[in-house]
């Protein structure tokens, strides 16, 4: 007898380190990033360093202004919204609701193929197809543009939004809907005016997770944006936030390191920001 | 309680995490096997990490050296001269490779140059162009230059193609030209590979490429008349060249197959080897 209930406290307390390691593992992120970002920030000045216009990282006079990158990963991200929302948003409910059992396993089977695809290869396709295409479409003389990887992120955003879209529309209580049909209301009324609202919360999530994904993403980007420190514009050569670093951090010293910290540090102040919004959202949601 | 031992729990898990990041880098064991005794055969691994540009290069040599001695294992990681002279600093590699010499801010190394790699000035095959001076392609890179009907082209916008801020290709290149911090780029790259992709699939791009990396994907031009080629750039008439250099940390010793393997690479055995890889040995 004593054996289970050493056997019960043992578990129980590896239960709790495992939990714990996740926490720790987040402190200890935080606190590094904070460390290191800091002192590039100091040095260069904190409205020099977001708000200066020129990047020139290994010039013989270094400038570290990261609002083009700043502005290059707000609007590539609002503009992938832009895109991935709605479409998510309808393919969702054309999952949840429209669509018969073996259409909708289909469908379902492909947005989470679209889920697992890898991030390079996205960037690959995106080059050798996206980039020629732009090109020709818009008559420019390069195809790498802020328009190429506000697409590709668009992709790839598409399987959060939809997925945990679906899951929040199917959770909505067939009481609300049959109430509608049984007032007059047409399907599309209903799906517009009943089940959207009532699955918000959830939409919401998927819809800040993909957000995510978008502000995070390098790889893809990377192949499809040009890479050119200039300010945004939606033809132009662009970097990204997460671009900046992944480009230049393998050879990168002295202030120039401490400078690209600095940028993660930006990077990851956003991303709590955007983690802070959801769980304010989710949390109203609950109340209701 | 259960408060105190999580918070304890937390800080302790997060100690042992920071204590992993401020050891200073583990030098990768290069193999310090001594030589044996009855015959003397290399064994062990050896690191290289660096230059894009010298793939073909270190690949052939690789190769050969491996075909004398098999017991030893090359390791070639392609990230960039500015990545494998950092690597050779922090003794992340054995042995740096890079395609620029060596800056005066890059101290506590020896620089061994191995071989002269011309950089090649590459266009799509589609264009008309064939030749161009020094001061051409610099307006080309400044932005100058902003149609190709300027430089004897067809009327068609220019779109420039370049590499990352530390790629030894794009020092040696605007150091040449003497354009360095002036270029504004369209497209900047990482690898030398994909400048030559980025150009081959452009109609109205202009890059420049390793010779050494040049296929029949792209078309590359004369500069001031002059064909880059391995005897041009053996007898210094093609004037956009610079050189492929060994990096080792000054204070560690090295092991003794990365001390035959540099040696190899400055051996006449390697003469042929460097030549078939689209370099010329540097003598």
């Amino acid at each position: 007898m004593k054996i289970k209930a050493v056997m019960e406290k043992t578990m129980s307390c590896l239960f709790f380190i495992c939990g714990m390691v996740t926490i720790a593992a987040v402190i200890t992120i935080s606190v590094y990033m904070v460390l290191s970002g800091i002192p590039a920030i100091k040095e260069v000045g904190l409205s020099e360093f977001l708000l200066g216009q020129v990047w020139k990282s290994t010039a013989a006079e270094p400038q570290f202004g990261i609002l083009p990158f700043i502005l290059t990963s707000v609007y590539g991200t609002l503009g992938a919204c832009l895109i991935g929302v709605p479409v998510g948003i309808m393919t969702a409910v054309f999952l949840a609701k429209i669509a018969s059992t073996r259409v909708a396993a289909t469908v379902n089977t492909a947005v989470e193929l679209l889920a697992g695809i890898p991030s390079v290869v996205y960037g690959l396709i995106g080059m050798i197809v996206l980039v020629p295409a732009i090109m020709q479409l818009f008559q420019l003389k390069n195809g790498t543009s802020l328009l190429a990887a506000i697409i590709v992120l668009a992709v790839m955003i598409l399987p959060s939004i939809i997925s945990v879209s679906r899951t929040a529309l199917m959770a909505v209580p067939k009481e609300y809907e049959e109430a509608s049909y049984a007032l007059g209301a047409t399907k599309m009324e209903t799906i517009f005016k009943v089940s959207i609202p009532a699955a918000k919360s959830g939409i919401a999530a998927g819809i800040v997770l993909g957000i995510g994904r978008a502000i995070g993403e390098a790889m893809a980007v990377m192949m499809v944006a040009g890479n050119v420190a200039n300010m945004p514009g939606l033809f132009k050569s662009v970097t990204f936030l997460t671009t900046a670093i992944a480009k230049e951090m393998s050879y990168a010293s002295g202030l120039q390191k401490q400078a690209l910290y600095s940028i993660a540090l930006v990077l990851f102040i956003f991303i709590m920001i955007i983690n802070v919004i959801l769980n304010a959202v989710l949390k109203r949601g609950d109340k209701r | 309680m259960k408060k105190m031992i999580g918070l304890i729990t937390v800080f302790v898990i997060a100690l042992t995490l920071l204590a992993g990041c401020n050891s200073s880098p583990q030098t990768s064991s290069p193999g310090t096997t001594p030589p044996n005794t009855t015959a003397p055969k290399l064994s062990g691994t050896i690191s290289t990490n660096g230059s894009t540009s010298m793939e073909k290069v270190v690949a052939s040599l690789i190769e050969a050296f491996k075909a004398e001695n098999p017991d030893v294992t090359i390791t070639y990681d392609a990230t960039g001269s500015g990545s494998g002279i950092t690597a050779a600093t922090e003794g992340t590699a054995d042995i740096g490779l890079s395609s620029r010499n060596l800056k005066d801010s890059e101290t506590g190394l020896d620089a061994t140059i191995i071989a002269l790699d011309g950089i090649a000035m590459i266009v799509n095959n589609t264009n008309v162009v064939d030749n161009l001076t020094i001061e051409q392609i610099a307006g080309l890179f400044t932005g100058e230059i902003t149609n190709w009907s300027q430089v004897g082209g067809a009327d068609a916008p220019v779109a420039v193609i370049g590499r990352e801020a530390g790629s030894g290709t794009r020092d040696g290149f605007e150091s040449i030209i003497g354009v360095t911090e002036e270029c504004i780029y369209d497209q900047e790259l990482t690898s030398t590979g994909a400048v030559i992709t980025a150009v081959s699939s452009n109609q109205y791009a202009i890059g420049y490429a390793s010779l050494s990396a040049v296929s029949s994907e792209v078309k590359s031009v004369t500069v001031e008349g002059v064909q880059c080629t391995e005897d041009t750039i053996l007898d210094g008439t093609y004037a956009i060249q610079r050189p492929f250099v060994m990096v080792t940390s000054s204070s560690k010793e090295l092991s003794a197959a990365a001390k035959a393997f540099i040696e190899f690479a400055l051996s006449d055995e390697a003469t042929e080897i460097i030549a078939n890889a689209g370099a010329v040995q540097a003598r």
